[in-house]
C-alpha cells in the first residue's frame, strides 16, 4: 500500500469593509433591498467607468504587509472576461499579471499573492427562473493566494484561522464564512510520498465554514486515494462540497474551461504604491493576534492554550488585559473569562456584555482581598450578568461579604460537628474523604459565605485533635 | 434674407447676446430646417422638439432678466446617439439598444446643460460607432448632403451631414480611429478630436476605451472652439480624464502664423489616395507657407502598420466593452428558455454584421494562445507609432496631413470588402493610437465638387495651437462660405 | 545576435489561418449564434484581416514596452464615502424582466 501526502493550497477572498464599493460610491451596507445599493457603475450601463477607493488600496496594503509580503511598487488592474448574469459588465475587474503584493507569509504557509478585485452580484436559482440582485456588485475583495504549504485538514484549518484573525486585527474584514464576507476555495491533490512532483488537483468550492474546509479535505484526500489506488488518475476540476452529504462532487460543466482572456483594464491607469505611503500603513498595523498571543504568555504567565483562546478576538484580548489592569491577576482574570464569561457570551460580542471590564476587575480584587469567596464570588457574577451593577454594590446590598471570624467559624464547626458524630467517627476510622461533607455543609450553615481557608484550618483542627 | 439656420455657431452667438433675435426664433428656424431635410439625409434618430423649445423659452427669459449667459446658451445642438441622456432614448443605432431609455446623463451633456444649450435630438451614427461610412446603422445610412447617393463618412455621419446642412449650429461626436475628422472631411465641416482624456467619457458608450474621445462640430472654427470649451476639463467620475486647466481656445484665433512649424510626412502621401485629394491638400500646404509658415519634412515612419495595430487594439477593448450587452439589465433580450440561449439569441439578433465581425476579431486577439501574438504585439507597435509622433514634434509645431484617401464614396460601395473600409481611415487613425489632438477644416472640393478636409495634428493638450493655425488658413480661404444645397 | 535577425526575417510569412472552427469557438466565448452562412462568411473574412494584420511581424518589437494607455499619469482615487445614484424604481424601468426588485433571467442550467 503505497502511503500519500496530500498538497494544499487555499485561495481566500476577503470582502473588504469600506463605506462603499470599490469603483463607484455605493453602499455597502448588508441589509439593504434588492438592487438599492447601485447606481449606472456597479450595474453595468451603457458608459459607466470605475474610478478606485482609496480606503479600498489601503485596507489591502494592510493585509499586504501583515502578512510580510513584497508590495508591488506598480501594480495593473486587468479585466477578467465572462459571461455570468451576476457579472453586470461581462468581465470582473481584477489584476493578474502585477498584482498589488507577492511573496509573503502566515506562520508555515506562504503565501504566493494578494490582489484585489471586485465582488459580483447575487443569483438566487428558483425553479424556472433565476433572480439577480446587485447590492453586492463592486464591493471590494482581496484575494490572497497560499502555496500548496498545507498537508492535512488540521493545517489548512490553522491557516485560516490565523487568515482570519489578521483580518479582524486590522479590521478590513468581517471575517464571517457563513455570511460571506470570508471565502475559502480548496486546491488539493495527493503524491506518493516518494514522489517531487505535485499529483493532478482538484478544485473545492461552495464551503461556508471552518468546519467543512476541514471535513472537505478529508474528504477529498481519501476519494482522490481511492482514485489512484483503482489505477484511474485523478481528473482536474471542480468539484462543490455537499454539507448535506458531506462529500464533494464534480461540476462536471458542459462548457469547456473558461478562456478569460485577461488584459489591462484601459479605463483604470497602473496603481502607483509610493514608499511614503507604505511607511504611514505600516506604522497604522496594530500589535496582531500571533504576536499578542507571544506577549501574553510572556508578559502574564499564561499558558499557550489560554493565550490562543483569549487572542481570538481582538475586543476579547483588549476586555482581558482592562481587567489585569484592574486587578493585577492575569491568570485569574484568564480563568474568569474563558470559563465564566465565554459561557454567558461569545468572543465577538464581549464589548456589548453587561459585565464590563472594570466591573470583572473589581470583582476578582475582592476575591483577592478575601472580601468574598470564590463559591460567592460565582453567585455575585450572575447577579452582575443579569443587574449590570458593580460587584461593591451588590455585596453591599446583599451582605455577601465573607465571614472569616474565626470564632463564628468554630461555632459552625462545632455545630456541625456534633450534628454528625458518625461520620466523625467514619473520617476519623480512615474515610477522609467526608471532609469535603463537613466543609460543605459548614458552608451551607454559613450561606456561603465563610471563608474557607479558616474553615479548613480550623475543622482541621478539631478533627484532628479529638482523634489523640 | 438668410436663414438664421445658416449662420454660424459665433455669428448667432452674437445676435442672442445683443437680443437681435430670441433662441425661440432660432430654434423654430432650425427645427424647420430639420423637417424639411430630414427624410433626404436620415440624420436624426430621435427628434426632442418639445424640450428643445423649452429650453429656449427659459434662455430667452434668462437674458431678459438680465443673467450672463454662456456663448452657447441658447443655441441648438445635436448628439450623436452614444451620448446617454437622460430620459431621451440613446440607441448607439443598434438593435440590442433601440429602445434603451438612460436613466442617467452623461457628464458632457450634464456640462452642456450647464451651459443652456438647446438640444435638438440625437443623430445617427454607426453602430457602436464601428464604421466609416455611417452604412452600418441599424436605422438605415445617413446620405452626404453634397451628394445624396454618397456616404458622409463615419462613424459620426450624422453629425458631420447635420452642422453641413444646417440642422443644427453644433454637433458632438465621437472619434476611436477618426471618426470626427473623416466624416467632418467628406462633409466639409470642422471637426476637432481633442487630447485623449481632455474631455470626459463618462456617460459615452464605449467602444475602445484607451482610444475613443469627445469632439465637436461646427461649420466654423471658432464655433468648434466655443464647443470644446464648454465640455473640456477634468471629471471625477472618468479616471483617465485629465487634471490639465482648460484654456479659452477662442482667445488663441488669430491670423498670423508666421514662422509656426509645420510637419509634413513623406508617409502620408501615399499611392491609392485620389489625385484630386493629394493635389488639393498640396495645394493647401502652399498656401500655409505663403502665410508665412515654415514647411519642414518630418518623418512618421510606421504610418503603414497603424491600421492592423488599430484594429487589433480596437476591436480587443471592443469586445470587452460590448459584453455588458446580454439582455440581463437593459435593452433587447430575447426570447429563450435557457440564460445560454437568451444570451446567444440576444446579441446574435441584437448586434449588426460589422459589430460582430469586430466582437469576433476582438476575441479572437485576446483568446489563449493568441494574445502575445495580436494584441501584445499591436501594443508594442503603438508605442513605436506614438514616439514617431514625439520625435517629429521635437521638429516642428504642428503636422498637417490629408484627412481621407478620398471624397465621399457612393453608399455599398465599400461594403463587401471590411478590409478597403478600414484602410480608409489610415490618415485618422494614428492620432488616436498616440492620443494626440487633431482638427480637420475643408481646404477645397474636387472635381465633383466633393468636400475635401485637411487634417492638423498637435502634441498633447496643445488644442490651442492648432485651433490657431486653422483660423489662419479659414479667414484666408473662402471653402467655409461653401454650402451644399440640399 | 545574427541568427536571431535571420529567423525574425524568416517569420514575416502568414502563419494563423482561420478556420470553421475556431470562428464556432469565438462565437461560444462571445456569445453570438451566427447562421451558418455567417459562419462561412465571418471565417473568409477573419482570414483575410488576420492575414494582413500579421504585417506587424515585418517589425522587431523585441524590447519595446507596450502601452496599453496614453495618459501619462497614475491612477485616480475617490474618498470612501457613500454617494447616492439614481433610485431602485429609475433604473429598474429598463430592466426587461423584474420581480420584486430582483433582475429576472431564465434559469442557468450548468450542473451536468
Amino acid at each position: 500500500m503505497t502511503s500519500y501526502e496530500a498538497v494544499i493550497g487555499l485561495e481566500v477572498h476577503a470582502q473588504l469593509k469600506t463605506k462603499s464599493k470599490i469603483f463607484c460610491g455605493c453602499s455597502t451596507e448588508f441589509n439593504a433591498k434588492e438592487n438599492e445599493n447601485t447606481c449606472p457603475v456597479c450595474t453595468g450601463m451603457p458608459g459607466s467607468l470605475p474610478v478606485l477607493n482609496k480606503k479600498a488600496v489601503e485596507f489591502a496594503l494592510k493585509m499586504a504587509m501583515a502578512t510580510q509580503c513584497t508590495i508591488h511598487e506598480k501594480s495593473i488592474f486587468a479585466r477578467k472576461n465572462y459571461f455570468y448574469p451576476d457579472l453586470p459588465k461581462g468581465y470582473q475587474i481584477s489584476q493578474y499579471d502585477k498584482p498589488l503584493a507577492v511573496q509573503g507569509k502566515v506562520g508555515k504557509v506562504r503565501i504566493h499573492r494578494i490582489h484585489m478585485e471586485e465582488d459580483a452580484g447575487k443569483n438566487i436559482h428558483g425553479t424556472v427562473s433565476s433572480y439577480v440582485n446587485l447590492n453586492r456588485a463592486g464591493i471590494p475583495l482581496i484575494e490572497i493566494v497560499s502555496e500548496p504549504d498545507m498537508r492535512s485538514s488540521q493545517e489548512a484549518g490553522e491557516y485560516l484561522r490565523e487568515l482570519r484573525s489578521m483580518l479582524r486585527y486590522l479590521d478590513i474584514c468581517d471575517g464571517n464564512m457563513e455570511e460571506g464576507s470570508f471565502r475559502c476555495d480548496v486546491n488539493i491533490s495527493i503524491r506518493p510520498l516518494t514522489q517531487k512532483e505535485y499529483g493532478t488537483r482538484a478544485e473545492i468550492k461552495n464551503i461556508n465554514s471552518f468546519r467543512f474546509v476541514e471535513k472537505a479535505i478529508e474528504y477529498e484526500i481519501e476519494r482522490q486515494k481511492e482514485v489512484l489506488e483503482s489505477g484511474k488518475r485523478v481528473v482536474q476540476e471542480t468539484r462543490l462540497w455537499d454539507s448535506e452529504k458531506n462529500q464533494t462532487f464534480s461540476m462536471r460543466s458542459k462548457e469547456e474551461a473558461h478562456d478569460y482572456r485577461y488584459f489591462p483594464d484601459p479605463d483604470l491607469l497602473p496603481l502607483q504604491i509610493p514608499n511614503t505611503w507604505i511607511e504611514d500603513v505600516k506604522k497604522s498595523i496594530p500589535e496582531l493576534g500571533a504576536q499578542k498571543k507571544e506577549r501574553f504568555m510572556n508578559q502574564y504567565g499564561l499558558t499557550e492554550y489560554d493565550a490562543g483562546l483569549l487572542v481570538q478576538e481582538k475586543e476579547l484580548a483588549q476586555y482581558f488585559e482592562e481587567v489585569v489592569q484592574i486587578c493585577q491577576q492575569p491568570k485569574l482574570a484568564s480563568n474568569w473569562i474563558l470559563s465564566e464569561l465565554l459561557r454567558e457570551t461569545t468572543a465577538t460580542q464581549i464589548a456589548a456584555s453587561p459585565i464590563s471590564s472594570k466591573h470583572l476587575g473589581e470583582l476578582i480584587k475582592l476575591i483577592q482581598k478575601g472580601t468574598i469567596s470564590g463559591k460567592i464570588a460565582k453567585t455575585i457574577f450572575e447577579k452582575m450578568w443579569n443587574s449590570g451593577q458593580s460587584p461593591k454594590t451588590i455585596v453591599e446590598k446583599e451582605g455577601l461579604v465573607q465571614v472569616s471570624d474565626e470564632n463564628v467559624i468554630r461555632q459552625w464547626v462545632e455545630e456541625v460537628l456534633k450534628n454528625n458524630q458518625k461520620f466523625v467517627d467514619e473520617y476519623r476510622a480512615g474515610r477522609t474523604k467526608l471532609l469535603g461533607f463537613f466543609v460543605g455543609e459548614i458552608m451551607k450553615k454559613s450561606q456561603g459565605k465563610a471563608n474557607p481557608a479558616t474553615i479548613h484550618e480550623i475543622l482541621k483542627k478539631k478533627l484532628d485533635s479529638k482523634g489523640e | 434674407m438668410i436663414p438664421l439656420y445658416d449662420y454660424s455657431l459665433d455669428e448667432l452667438s452674437q445676435k442672442l447676446q445683443k437680443k437681435e433675435v430670441s433662441s425661440v426664433e432660432l430654434t423654430q428656424s432650425v427645427l424647420k430646417r430639420i423637417e424639411e431635410t430630414k427624410a433626404k439625409l436620415n440624420t436624426f434618430i430621435t427628434l426632442t422638439k418639445e424640450s428643445a423649445l423649452q429650453t429656449a423659452k427659459t434662455v430667452d427669459q434668462k437674458r431678459i432678466k438680465g443673467e450672463v449667459l454662456s456663448p452657447l446658451a441658447g443655441i441648438p445642438i445635436a448628439l450623436k446617439d452614444i451620448f446617454l441622456t437622460q430620459g431621451i432614448k440613446t440607441t448607439c443605432c443598434s438593435k440590442i439598444l433601440s429602445q434603451f431609455i438612460p436613466p442617467y446623463d452623461s457628464t458632457v451633456v450634464k456640462r452642456l446643460k450647464q451651459n443652456d444649450v438647446v438640444l435638438v435630438g440625437k443623430l445617427n451614427m454607426d453602430e457602436f460607432a464601428m464604421g466609416s461610412s455611417n452604412e452600418n446603422s441599424c436605422f438605415g445610412p445617413v446620405k452626404n448632403p453634397w451628394d445624396l447617393e454618397r456616404t458622409p463618412g463615419g462613424s459620426s455621419g450624422g453629425s458631420a451631414a447635420a452642422v453641413a446642412a444646417s440642422q443644427c449650429l453644433g454637433a458632438f461626436g465621437t472619434d476611436t480611429g477618426g471618426s470626427i475628422r473623416q466624416p467632418a472631411s467628406l462633409c466639409g465641416v470642422v471637426g476637432i478630436k481633442p487630447t485623449y482624456g481632455r474631455v470626459s467619457r463618462y456617460g459615452i458608450i464605449a467602444f475602445a476605451s484607451s482610444l475613443d474621445q469627445v469632439g465637436p462640430f461646427g461649420k466654423r472654427v471658432k464655433d468648434v472652439a466655443h464647443l470644446l470649451k464648454a465640455v473640456a476639463g477634468r471629471d471625477s467620475m472618468d479616471s483617465t480624464s485629465a487634471d490639465m486647466k482648460v484654456p479659452d481656445y477662442t482667445q488663441f484665433l488669430t491670423k498670423d502664423i508666421k514662422g509656426l512649424k509645420i510637419g509634413i510626412a513623406k508617409e502620408y502621401f501615399i499611392k491609392g489616395m485620389e489625385a484630386s485629394t493629394e493635389k488639393v491638400v498640396h495645394k493647401a500646404i502652399d498656401h500655409l507657407k505663403k502665410l508665412g509658415a515654415k514647411i519642414i519634412d518630418v518623418s512618421l515612419p510606421h504610418t503603414s502598420y497603424a491600421v492592423p495595430t488599430y484594429y487589433l487594439i480596437a476591436t480587443a477593448e471592443a469586445s470587452s466593452n460590448l459584453a455588458r450587452y446580454d439582455g440581463v439589465k437593459y435593452g433587447y433580450r430575447a426570447k429563450a428558455s435557457t440564460l445560454q440561449e437568451m444570451y446567444r439569441k440576444t446579441r446574435g439578433e441584437g448586434f449588426g454584421r460589422e459589430v460582430k465581425r469586430r466582437i469576433m476579431l476582438g476575441t479572437f486577439v485576446l483568446s489563449s494562445g493568441y494574445y502575445d501574438a495580436y494584441y501584445k504585439k499591436a501594443s508594442q507597435v503603438r508605442t513605436l507609432i506614438k514616439r514617431d509622433f514625439d520625435e517629429a514634434f521635437k521638429h516642428c509645431d504642428l503636422i498637417v496631413t490629408p484627412t481621407s484617401p478620398t471624397t465621399a464614396f457612393k453608399l455599398g460601395e465599400k461594403m463587401e470588402d471590411p478590409l478597403q473600409m478600414y484602410l480608409s481611415d489610415i490618415f485618422t487613425i494614428s492620432a488616436n493610437l498616440a492620443g494626440l489632438p487633431g482638427l480637420v477644416l475643408p481646404c477645397g472640393f474636387d472635381e465633383k465638387n466633393l468636400p475635401i478636409g485637411l487634417q492638423i495634428l498637435g502634441p498633447h493638450f496643445k488644442e490651442e495651437k492648432i485651433f490657431h493655425l486653422a483660423y489662419a488658413y479659414e479667414q484666408s480661404t473662402e471653402w467655409h462660405q461653401r454650402k451644399p444645397t440640399v | 545576435m545574427i541568427t536571431c535577425f535571420f529567423f525574425s526575417v524568416m517569420v514575416i510569412k502568414k502563419f494563423m489561418h482561420i478556420t470553421k472552427e475556431l470562428v464556432e469557438h469565438l462565437a461560444k466565448l462571445a456569445l453570438l449564434e451566427l447562421t451558418e452562412e455567417e459562419v462561412t462568411r465571418y471565417t473568409r473574412e477573419l482570414d483575410s484581416l488576420i492575414g494582413y494584420f500579421e504585417k506587424l511581424n515585418e517589425l522587431n518589437t523585441t524590447h519595446i514596452e507596450p502601452t496599453y494607455q496614453v495618459v501619462p499619469e497614475a491612477i485616480v482615487f475617490r474618498e470612501d464615502s457613500v454617494q447616492e445614484s439614481f433610485k431602485r424604481e429609475e433604473w429598474l424601468k429598463v430592466v426587461p424582466q423584474q420581480e420584486e426588485g430582483a433582475i429576472k433571467v431564465p434559469k442557468i442550467i450548468d450542473v451536468g
